[in-house]
């Protein structure tokens, strides 16, 4: 892969290809959105280990595994492995793509890192199931997570919409900025919660919402989480809970609601200051929106008792509020940059500035 | 000569009964016992998710239930697993007769592991046996007892995951390590888990589904024995094993 070319004359852009370009990028983020789909089915249905090789199947290549046998887990196991090279190729493709036609510098490493993060994603899926690590599981959901965040702000940055705002150049308060950036990256903290948590496979560590387990902090004493494991019937293969995931847990909604209340201040303050027609302001409703959605998605996974399509919509508006708070930031940032105005130019797609290096 | 024949019978008595005692006094015995609960364990709840799958929903009429909670009429609770530790309250160890003790059996049948309470010895081999129509994987999970400097669990006993297709051969391990609760878990079937323990001794038993169990041919001595429950913990208790079989029995309660 060649990047470091970057420049493009002027005949070689064509528009058609541009949109191509943005139109696969929106392509591979909504197939990696769908392969997070896969993976939480995956972890929501305890099948991570129902495949025990890696790169291979029960000894099959992966590609050549006979369909009669995706029973069980296996079939949300090998079909995740199956999406994820295609998003992997697709990943690829896109790199390569932007290394070729773009002419931003950036852009072409943002392919690269693309690239080489959709390649570790996939050796880290592979390794957690090998090594039998957990831990590699909460990585690897965290990683995941990040990745569809850099698919979605490639698609944006090689779209009409990103040269659009760039040249509104209609600053938004830093304040406001920094609010947000900070509220995304709570997100962020929480994301890796809410992966630590899964990666521990043991159902539900609190069983009840609003309160836990009767009360407001619930007790964590040795004695009554014996208590705790005692009382509750497992269907599935999960672990015994601990005193440490009951505390995640806690850690978890005391986050939901402080993300709440920031994702609330953020939409007022982007209503005051910069008005209901300004797309930030509308972005940050749907925000807002989406927040609300997660936390009832949230409790209704406790009150579901963890169903595995509840849970995996739990994961998945999670990664959409994640991404929602740094397109958010990254728009806002990028409206608001003090460039000179001919190189406001090159936030365009397919720099029509030449000399933007 | 008459003289002669009684003393000669008199220390042959004599010889008999010294070895006789001599035998008694180093004679093993049996801890037996019952187990009882009181109190009312949570439902137990269908396996529904087995009654959705196309293959293993076709073995049952009606959806079969866990069982972590095997209690008779009477509060009899089954799959207790009870054991000795010496009267310090150490694990026994260096005691093991695994080795040539017969192999013990978990089969996965009608999409259930058989038997869900399982023990053996260390280095005893273990076979499973896959009796179903369709794959399992067994996916044994150790105890973490550390890490590697890389962030490797390092576990109690080396960790399994083996796929095992339909009549295929049999799969056979061995422990090393004593351990409770060892987990074999399927993970193409998750309702599918078992939990075995691993003792460097053969003083163990399981309880029944009539609460009773039989520990044999314990050595003479003071030990702690001990009753674990997979959802209701421990209890012990102080036994003297001499020359007779000694009755020791538990009460769980639910709470």
């Amino acid at each position: 892969m060649k990047c470091g070319r970057n420049e493009m004359n002027e005949s070689t852009i064509n528009r058609p290809g541009a949109r191509a370009l943005h139109w696969f990028a929106v392509l591979t983020a909504v197939a990696t959105f769908l392969l997070l789909g896969a993976g939480g089915l995956v972890t929501s249905h305890e099948a991570g280990m129902s495949v025990p090789d890696w790169p291979n199947s029960y000894g099959y290549n992966m590609f050549l595994f006979p369909p009669s046998q995706w029973m069980g887990g296996i079939f949300y196991e090998h079909t995740h492995r199956l999406w994820a090279t295609v998003v992997g190729l697709m990943t690829t493709i896109l790199a390569v793509w932007l290394c070729w036609k773009d002419a931003r510098r950036w852009m072409k490493w943002l392919g690269v890192l693309a690239f080489l993060l959709v390649v570790a994603q996939g050796v880290l899926g592979g390794l957690r199931v090998v090594l039998k690590m957990d831990n590699l599981g909460a990585i690897h959901g965290v990683v995941g997570q990040t990745f569809f965040a850099l698919m979605c702000a490639i698609a944006l940055f090689t779209g009409g919409f990103w040269r659009a705002i760039s040249e509104q150049k209609l600053n938004v308060p830093g304040p406001l900025r920094t609010m947000v950036l900070m509220t995304t990256i709570l997100i962020f903290c929480q994301l890796i919660l809410g992966s630590t948590m899964r990666a521990q496979h043991a159902g539900l560590s609190i069983n009840t919402f609003p309160s836990a387990y009767g009360k407001i902090w619930p007790d964590t004493r040795p004695e009554a989480i014996a208590r705790y494991n005692a009382q509750r019937i497992e269907v599935t293969n999960v672990n015994d809970i601990t005193a440490f995931q009951v505390i995640l847990q806690m850690v978890h909604r005391i986050f939901a609601l402080g993300i709440l209340i920031s994702v609330i201040l953020c939409a007022v303050q982007a209503w005051r200051l910069l008005g209901i027609r300004d797309t930030l302001t509308k972005f940050a409703f749907f925000w807002l929106g989406l927040i609300t959605v997660q936390i009832g998605l949230g409790a209704a996974t406790i009150w579901s008792n963890k169903a595995a399509d509840v849970a995996t919509a739990h994961v998945l508006v999670g990664a959409l509020s994640l991404v929602t708070g740094a397109l958010w930031c990254i728009i806002a940032f990028g409206r608001s940059a003090r460039v000179p105005a001919a190189q406001t130019e090159a936030f365009g797609a397919f720099g029509t500035l030449a000399g933007n290096k | 000569m008459i003289n002669f024949l009684a003393t000669v019978n008199v220390f042959s008595s004599a010889l008999l009964i010294g070895v006789l005692t001599a035998t008694s006094l180093s004679r093993a015995a049996d801890i037996i016992g019952a187990i009882t609960l009181t109190g009312t364990p949570p439902a137990e709840i269908p396996y529904t998710q087995l009654m959705e799958d196309s293959t293993c929903g076709q073995m049952y009429d009606t959806a079969p239930t866990t069982h972590f909670y095997v209690v008779g009429k009477n509060g009899e609770l089954g799959d207790v697993t009870v054991y000795l530790k010496d009267a310090s309250g150490n694990d026994i160890t260096g005691k093991s007769t695994g080795a040539s003790a017969p192999a013990v059996v978990l089969d996965q049948k009608g999409c259930l592991y058989t038997p869900q309470i399982l023990a053996f010895q260390t280095g005893q081999t273990l076979t499973i046996r896959n009796s179903d129509q369709c794959i399992h994987n067994v996916d044994v999970v150790s105890k973490v007892i550390g890490h590697t400097p890389e962030g490797k669990p390092i576990t109690q006993n080396t960790q399994h995951n083996d796929g095992q297709m339909p009549g295929g051969a049999d799969l056979h391990y061995t422990f090393d390590k004593p351990e409770m609760f060892l987990k074999f878990q399927c993970d193409v079937h998750p309702w599918m888990f078992a939990w075995a323990s691993v003792f460097d001794n053969p003083y163990f038993a399981i309880s029944g589904a009539d609460g009773k169990f039989v520990i044999k041919n314990v050595p003479p001595g003071k030990y702690t024995l001990v009753a674990a429950h997979r959802k209701l913990g421990e209890q012990t208790q102080t036994v003297e094993v001499a020359d007779k079989d000694v009755t020791e029995n538990f009460t769980f309660a639910v709470k």
